[in-house]
């Protein structure tokens, strides 16, 4: 191999930072209400809250294009969890749109899309790990950070571990399916600013990883911060 | 006149006597030991490499440890079969089949011939290694109890349709998984489509005497329940039986054309041999 080994301060890898020159948009929440969180994920970091039954959970795509994978647990019973595959089959379509109910693997519905400026969101294309890192794009890159990093590390803060981690959503990423199968992360239609409001159906326990994979185009190359806001409509 | 008044069951030796009397029956839906001695041995292979043979029945389940190497052919005999799987590495089985990664890393949503079965550990489970019917679905999963009871009026697993979460629930259960350890399955024998806007379009079944073949490519425990593909659009819970063989094989070498097919799939089998080395395997 030709690669040069230069002497770094630190051995941990850091993290890509967007470009300072990014356009980044605030926005604000996408239902109306008493704002009663309001916090910034940092690009590359993981993330979690509980949201209770009727609170909205508004997310900001701030710098644009930037994947937020997603998990939800019912906050008093975590062996209930988000499913992808009985989200999708209750609503008979592979896509996440306005008025997707986010079903649990009971089949019960976690949280509901009352809000969205995507034209699809994602729930097929799962998280991205330094393990299948080397499988997707080899095994120089697995000392990278990945969501599944994110995903145990938020995990374990709520006693929950790798046998918790499921199928994901991915808010702001595009993974079309083609007429032969074919199925990939390819570039984004979100952009900056633009948001997604879930409202909880009952009690759940949300996990984020603000996505830092630096070698496909979920997160435009330049990964950036996302903007959470929990609203409690009705009390403004 | 009930099966009571002419089974003598009165004493300890007569209800001894009662109970061996049974044990020759057959039942359409068994598990046939020694495998070897299946009745319906699959053509070409050595009855002697047999190591598991059973027929499950409409609406029931299976389970079994195979070790690496084990091909297992799952058969659809009248054409209603509906096998949805899910393969845990029996050695770590947190780690175990990822439908997200069996999709995204091979660039393809459909299985098929090839196919590799991905854990969320960058390894290989197991490989579709054949498949005579090409009508399968990974995005639905399996039924639930709130699917089948809304559906058929029951979810009862002691009633006439019970769902696919549960079967493998109790499956899970006798390998000491828990609820929490069922991440989502893929199914068998039932395929459906997805239309450009999303939907979903119903394919259903290739027909009867149809087979896929899985290459375990580590220990695993295999559950697997056969039951209706929640979007099967029949009204009745209608489900055939699903027959179910293996046998001693062995696992796909790094050159094999599946394993070498493509740069994904050459490091996923890399890794399950980097992983079985380092075990001993
Ligand atoms: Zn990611």
């Amino acid at each position: 191999m030709n690669t040069t080994i230069e002497t770094a301060t630190s051995t941990v890898p850091v993290g890509a930072v967007h470009t300072p020159d990014s356009p980044l948009d605030w926005s604000e929440p996408l239902v109306a209400g008493t704002v009663l969180l309001d916090e910034v994920v940092a690009p590359n970091a993981p993330w979690s809250t509980t949201v209770a039954a009727g609170q909205v959970l508004t997310i900001v795509d701030v710098g644009g294009n930037q994947s937020a994978d997603c998990l939800i647990f019912d906050a008093a019973n975590a062996d209930e969890r988000y499913s992808v595959p009985d989200t999708l089959a209750w609503q008979g379509n592979a896509y996440v749109r306005e008025s997707t109910v986010l079903r649990s693997n009971l089949g019960r519905p976690l949280m509901t899309v009352v809000g969205n400026e995507v034209a699809r969101q994602d729930t097929i294309g799962g998280a991205c790990g330094k393990e299948s890192n080397t499988l997707r794009y080899g095994h120089h890159t697995a000392f990278q950070h990945g969501c599944r990093e994110n995903f145990l590390t938020e995990a374990a803060r709520h006693g929950l571990g790798a046998r918790d981690l499921v199928s994901n959503l991915n808010w702001f990423m595009n993974v079309p399916v083609e007429a032969d199968g074919s199925l990939g992360i390819v570039d984004g239609i979100s952009g900056p600013g633009k948001r997604v409001a879930v409202r909880a159906e009952r009690d759940v326990l949300v996990l984020v990883s603000n996505c830092p994979q630096m070698n496909n185009p979920c997160n435009d190359f330049n990964p950036t911060p996302l903007r959470m806001l929990v609203t409690a409509p009705g009390l403004a | 006149m009930s099966r009571a008044d002419t089974r003598d069951t009165a004493s300890i030796l007569a209800a001894r006597a009662d109970a061996r009397s049974q044990g020759d029956g057959v039942s359409d839906w068994m598990a046939y030991l020694p495998a070897a001695r299946t009745p319906y041995p699959p053509a070409g292979v050595d009855p002697q490499l047999l190591t598991w043979a059973e027929t499950v029945a409409p609406g029931g389940y299976t389970h079994k440890v195979v070790s690496r190497g084990t091909r297992i052919r799952l058969e659809d005999v009248a054409g209603d079969a509906c096998a949805h799987l899910l393969v845990f590495n029996a050695l770590e089985p947190w780690e175990r089949l990822n439908v997200a990664d069996t999709q995204k890393i091979p660039w393809q949503a459909y299985l098929g011939a090839g196919h590799p079965l991905l854990s969320g550990d960058g390894r290989v489970l197991a490989t579709v290694v054949a498949d005579t019917s090409g009508h399968h679905d990974a995005f639905c999963g399996t039924s639930t109890d709130l699917w089948n009871l809304e559906k058929y009026g029951d979810a009862a697993p002691h009633g006439p349709s019970p769902s696919g979460r549960a079967r493998l629930t109790l499956a899970a259960a006798k390998h000491g998984l828990g609820p929490g350890d069922l991440p989502p399955s893929v199914s068998f024998f039932q395929g459906l489509r997805v239309e450009v806007d999303g939907a979903f379009t119903w394919q259903g079944s290739a027909g009867p005497a149809t087979y896929v073949d899985l290459l375990a490519e580590l220990p695993l425990v295999v559950l697997v329940a056969n039951v209706p593909h929640p979007l099967d659009p029949r009204t009745d819970y209608v489900v055939g039986p699903l027959r179910v063989h293996a046998w001693r094989s062995s696992p796909s070498a790094p050159d094999d054309p599946h394993a070498d097919a493509t740069p994904e799939r050459r490091r996923a089998y890399l890794n399950t041999v980097d992983y079985a080395e380092a075990r001993g395997l």
